[in-house]
């Protein structure tokens, strides 16, 4: 039986519910009992003084990489699942592009598993589109569903056949799964390991045009429209994918999209200001200052529901070597809420669109219960010091692996306090390390 | 150290007086090229490690001649593989290299950026000899160095580049130099050979080969590769060479006559520049080759730390 909380003094923000303000929550049995202005403590609860944090339904990430089964020198779902509440995330969902592939109910099992034994962030599996994410055939989504996949993605890789993925989004409506696409078309990718622009011609690298994302954008839009079914638009990086999303969302379509902090924060740059760091590296490539401003104006406006990490753990073997040969990839729970807060204080996101899109947006985005404080709600928080400095040690992230534009930056913001369920399982400064 | 620099891999970073130390010291090096003894001690007991992941015959021959002039012990490691995927890492061979204390490094590598990252995993001073589409510094500079022979100055002067400027290496690195010379730099060849942004770097793009050469000083005519046709850039070299390539008609209705014409090297007869352009009277090419020497003389001297007691001799 977990204790009673009793959280006091802290500024509930609750986008869900509507609530911005000091409040006082009390969670019981696993669920938030009651989120009140005046509340007598109950005598058996545990008090928890939250005087100048916010506290926040727990975070809800619908795009990390575990890398369990297959790869688990990266990043297991135990190292993963922690790293998350570190972050302020209390439910994430796992990518398929494990190895093997989750495309079949026994590793969908394993992570459920794998998750439940470790007992930090909730991990919500996602299936594959197609068997073993290679495009041809539609992998099994009932078997999927049934043994708790969340929704359907081939992320990693795009579906190039427009056939099949027609298929895919009539399919997965008998099962009312999400499709969460990984957009780019790989012949205008090409060898492209950076965005094209002057920054990529500087560097002597191949560049990637943002139209190799908008024009399977475009085209998904337009299945969209012939099969209904629910589209997911994951990583959106550029503008001309935001123009589109608004558009089809203002023609009622059933689409929602995710947008990952570093392409809210960083420009192709920045890829130039680091002198070829591979922690810049990753796939949609960090774009321009325009798609950037598109991305925080598309999250802004709601035409982008969520942010996403994209959590892609690597290690040195993957990175530490020419640009070109590295894996695209950085990490980003540990990271995600101090480098979004920042956009809240360059003025570019309300704080209450910020919590918004970390709670409430990804759970609606995927059908998931969770992203709010309601009473019955599952007691799911994050207590956040939006204030808190503090420098990124790698040799201090709970990720296995360090691939970080952010190391050893100077943040501000931190999650303090993360409880799943009831549960304290992160307390910053008091930890089992 | 050339300035602050104790690498040479890009360009980019130099300044103008940092080129022009090079560029003078070249003079000298030049000099002791033009004796029936070519050599000096100025760094004897010091060793170059040529560390090649990409076929080239004349880069590599040139930093060995280089080396050897100067009494440096030159060893040449030549990789067939530039894939990291299989074997050892870049990073590992330099590791192993490095450990046999070379004082220079000279590295070409087919992926933009691979003489960065060995240079922040050893000690020594790493010079690029080409890295992808990125630089090629020492041909950016030697180019500098034989347009001053020839023009006097670049200050002023007004240099044509021509050709696939998306893969060129040495454009780049000759936009970087050349501008900081003073001089201006016109970009031309197929709108699918531009690479986007170019016009940030300070050169202006032309579609048509007469705009971009007409009333030039100065013409480089890129080297067109066979092995990238595959990747549909144009049609082919037919109608490359008929719009971008540069024969002796154009050539005289074109180019004022005291324009001189340069090609890194190797060329396609026939495709950029047709046999009477490239042995005309106009052509530098060759004059090209052994500045190229004069100036990797200069880099290493700098770099290695040539003993000054010996640099008088290689001045003299």
């Amino acid at each position: 039986m977990a204790e009673v909380l009793f959280i006091e003094g802290g500024r509930v923000i609750d986008p869900a519910s509507g609530t911005d303000g000091v409040r006082t929550v009390i969670l019981r049995d696993g669920k938030v009992a009651e989120v009140a202005e005046r509340v007598e403590k109950p005598r058996d609860a545990r008090a928890i003084d939250a005087r100048g944090k916010w506290v926040t339904p727990g975070f809800i990430d619908l795009h990390v990489h575990l890398r369990e089964p297959g790869q688990e020198y990266k990043e297991t779902v135990a190292t993963g699942a922690r790293a998350a509440v570190a972050g302020g995330f209390t439910a994430v969902c796992a990518m398929p592009n494990t190895k093997p592939v989750n495309d079949n109910a026994s590793v969908t099992e394993l992570v459920l598993a794998r998750a439940a034994a470790a007992g930090f962030a909730r991990v919500h599996p996602v299936g594959a589109i197609s068997k073993g994410s290679n495009g041809e055939e539609l992998a099994e989504y009932g078997e999927l569903l049934a043994a708790g996949c969340v929704a359907l993605s081939d992320d990693g890789r795009p579906v190039l056949s427009s056939a099949l993925m027609r298929r895919a989004l009539e399919y997965s409506k008998a099962f009312g799964l999400t499709l969460t696409v990984h957009e780019e078309d790989l012949q205008l990718v090409g060898k492209g390991v950076m965005h094209e622009g002057a920054a990529a011609t500087r560097l002597g690298l191949k560049g990637i045009p943002g139209a190799a994302e908008d024009v399977m954008v475009l085209r998904d839009l337009a299945l969209l429209e012939l099969t209904g079914g629910r589209l997911h638009v994951a990583h959106v990086s550029s503008r001309g994918s935001v123009r589109a999303i608004r558009e089809a969302k203002a023609r009622g379509l059933a689409v929602t999209a995710e947008v990952t902090p570093h392409h809210l924060a960083l420009t192709d740059e920045d890829v130039a200001a680091s002198g070829y760091s591979t922690d810049f590296k990753m796939n949609p490539p960090l774009r321009s200052a325009s798609d950037v401003q598109a991305c925080r104006e598309g999250l802004a406006d709601g035409t982008l529901d969520a942010i996403a990490t994209d959590h892609a753990p690597h290690s040195a073997v993957e990175k530490d070597v020419e640009f070109d040969a590295a894996a695209n990839g950085i990490t980003g729970l540990e990271t995600a809420f101090p480098v979004c807060l920042a956009l809240v204080r360059a003025g570019a996101l309300t704080e209450r669109r910020l919590v918004e899109a970390l709670t409430i947006g990804p759970a609606r985005a995927f059908g998931l219960a969770g992203g709010t404080l309601a009473a019955g709600a599952a007691a799911d928080v994050a207590v956040l010091d939006p204030k808190a400095e503090w420098i990124l040690d790698p040799a201090r992230m709970y990720s296995k692996s360090r691939n970080t534009p952010w190391k050893g930056k100077r943040l501000a913001g931190r999650c303090v306090m993360t409880i799943v369920g009831g549960r304290i399982v992160h307390e910053e400064g008091r930890t089992e390390r | 150290m050339i300035g602050r620099h104790k690498h040479c891999i890009s360009l980019a970073e130099y300044s103008r007086e940092e080129i022009l130390e090079v560029l003078d010291l070249a003079v000298s090096m030049k000099e002791v090229l033009q004796r029936p003894i070519k050599k000096v001690p100025s760094l004897r007991g010091k060793s170059v490690v040529n560390l090649f992941f990409e076929a080239s015959t004349r880069t590599r021959s040139s930093f060995e001649i280089a080396a050897k002039v100067l009494s440096a012990d030159a060893l040449n490691w030549t990789s067939s593989s530039s894939s990291v995927t299989k074997g050892e890492t870049l990073v590992d061979t330099a590791k192993n290299l490095e450990a046999m204390r070379p004082d220079v490094l000279v590295i070409r590598h087919s992926a933009g950026g691979a003489p960065k990252l060995v240079a922040d995993h050893v000690g020594c001073s790493v010079v690029s000899a080409g890295d992808g589409a990125h630089e090629h510094p020492s041909q950016g500079l030697l180019d500098c160095f034989t347009l001053r022979e020839k023009l006097g100055t670049l200050e002023g002067k007004t240099v044509a580049i021509v050709g696939d400027i998306s893969h060129s290496r040495v454009a780049r690195s000759d936009i970087h130099a050349m501008t900081k010379l003073g001089a201006s730099v016109r970009l031309c060849g197929p709108p699918t050979m531009i690479p986007a942004g170019i016009e940030a770097l300070g050169a202006t793009v032309h579609y048509q080969l007469r705009e971009a050469v007409e009333g030039a000083d100065a013409v480089v005519m890129l080297r067109i590769q066979h092995e990238r046709i595959g990747d549909p850039l144009i049609p082919g070299t037919r109608e490359y060479s008929k719009l971008w390539g540069l024969n002796a008609k154009k050539a005289a209705e074109w180019l004022r006559p005291s324009c001189v014409i340069l090609h890194p090297g190797p060329i396609n007869r026939g495709v950029e520049l047709s046999p009477e352009v490239a042995d005309g009277p106009q052509s530098v090419i060759l004059d090209q080759v052994q500045n190229g020497v004069a100036v990797r003389m200069a880099i290493l001297y700098l770099l290695a730390g040539g003993n000054p007691a010996d640099a008088g001799e290689a001045k003299a």
